[in-house]
């Protein structure tokens, strides 16, 4: 299975994401440069965290015009898994694979720690592997995630389980004082309607060694390897 | 054509919390301006251009606007003025 992990210009989790999949779980991926018109194959195309041309205007709002998105827009309507990590969500939203926006979070500070988060649903392509309601940890690094988005599409994206993942309590509970940025149902990852694009703020790639704090992303990648190889 | 500046405000659209907004507030109050009631904090883009007149010129920033200026979802955006230079 191939990943193919694009890079624009201030995308600065290029290298973990693509160190994941190839030392992780022993994939292959390669880098996809942002004025590239062709995807390399790439089964599974990660958009990785980072600040894409520094965040000018808005998060993602230039970098959803670079070529490569085009390709990936065509990739993704096609049903090709698109993971769209932090930035890559910021520009998944702004390129309307996603609906909604992140905004600046609400404390204004940029928050680097780990957090909970519980899976809302475990029968998409990227967390099959998870259990529903399980807790897991995995860290966020951002200081525009606060996911907002009109209120009939916030019912309509927990009505049709499209909520994937939400910020909690230690004890996997919705709880205020545990959502990191004042996103919307403290939401932190949400996928489309056809249920191959996810975009979260919390970095899976960055969960994988025990060593390292945490392993719970590993069934995120496990879940993609499990489906996509199927 | 003719030259044409073209000045956009870019507003967070309301009902959306406004972080900024709030803490501006925040700080206009404690340096002793009570009277203000709410605060709001954006992007102010100078656009110079080309048209044929007046109209076109806010045709087309208004275009701008919703492809890249503005997110329609979280902004709001107002031409507030074009003139000839």
């Amino acid at each position: 299975m191939k990943f193919g992990v694009v890079t624009f210009p201030g995308s600065n989790c290029d290298y973990d994401a693509y160190r994941a999949v190839v030392d992780t779980f022993g994939e292959e991926a390669s880098y996809i440069w942002h004025k590239d018109h062709d995807l390399q194959d790439a089964d599974v195309v990660i958009l990785p965290g980072g600040f894409s041309y520094g965040d000018y205007l808005r998060p993602g709002a230039i970098a959803r015009f670079s070529p490569v998105m085009q390709e990936v827009i065509a990739h993704a309507k096609r049903g090709g898994p698109v993971l769209a990590i932090c930035n890559g969500f910021q520009i998944a939203c702004e390129a309307g694979l996603l609906p909604g926006a992140l905004l600046r979070n609400e404390s204004l500070q940029f928050v680097s720690s780990a957090v909970n988060l519980r899976v809302e649903n475990a029968s998409t392509m990227f967390t099959s592997e998870y259990r529903e309601g399980q807790v897991i940890t995995v860290p966020i690094a951002h200081g525009d995630g606060r996911f907002t988005a009109d209120d009939g599409i916030v019912s309509d994206l927990e009505e049709t389980g499209r909520v994937v993942f939400r910020y909690v309590s230690p004890a996997g509970e919705v709880d205020p004082a545990f959502n990191p940025n004042g996103s919307v149902n403290a939401i932190a990852g949400i996928v489309n309607e056809a249920g191959n694009v996810l975009g979260m703020m919390p970095h899976p790639e960055r969960a994988l060694d025990d060593t390292l704090g945490s392993s719970d992303g590993r069934a995120l990648f496990e879940s993609l390897l499990a489906k996509v190889e199927a | 054509m003719k030259p044409y500046r073209v000045s956009v405000h870019i507003t967070p659209r309301k009902g959306i919390l406004d972080p900024q907004g709030k803490a501006v507030e925040g700080a206009l109050h404690s340096l002793g301006f009570p009277e203000v009631r709410d605060v709001h904090v954006g992007r102010h883009i100078v656009i110079e251009t080309e048209a044929a007149n007046d109209d076109e010129a806010r045709d087309s920033v208004r275009r701008m606007c919703e492809r890249l200026l503005a997110n329609p979802v979280t902004e709001d955006f107002e031409i507030e003025s074009a003139s000839e230079r």
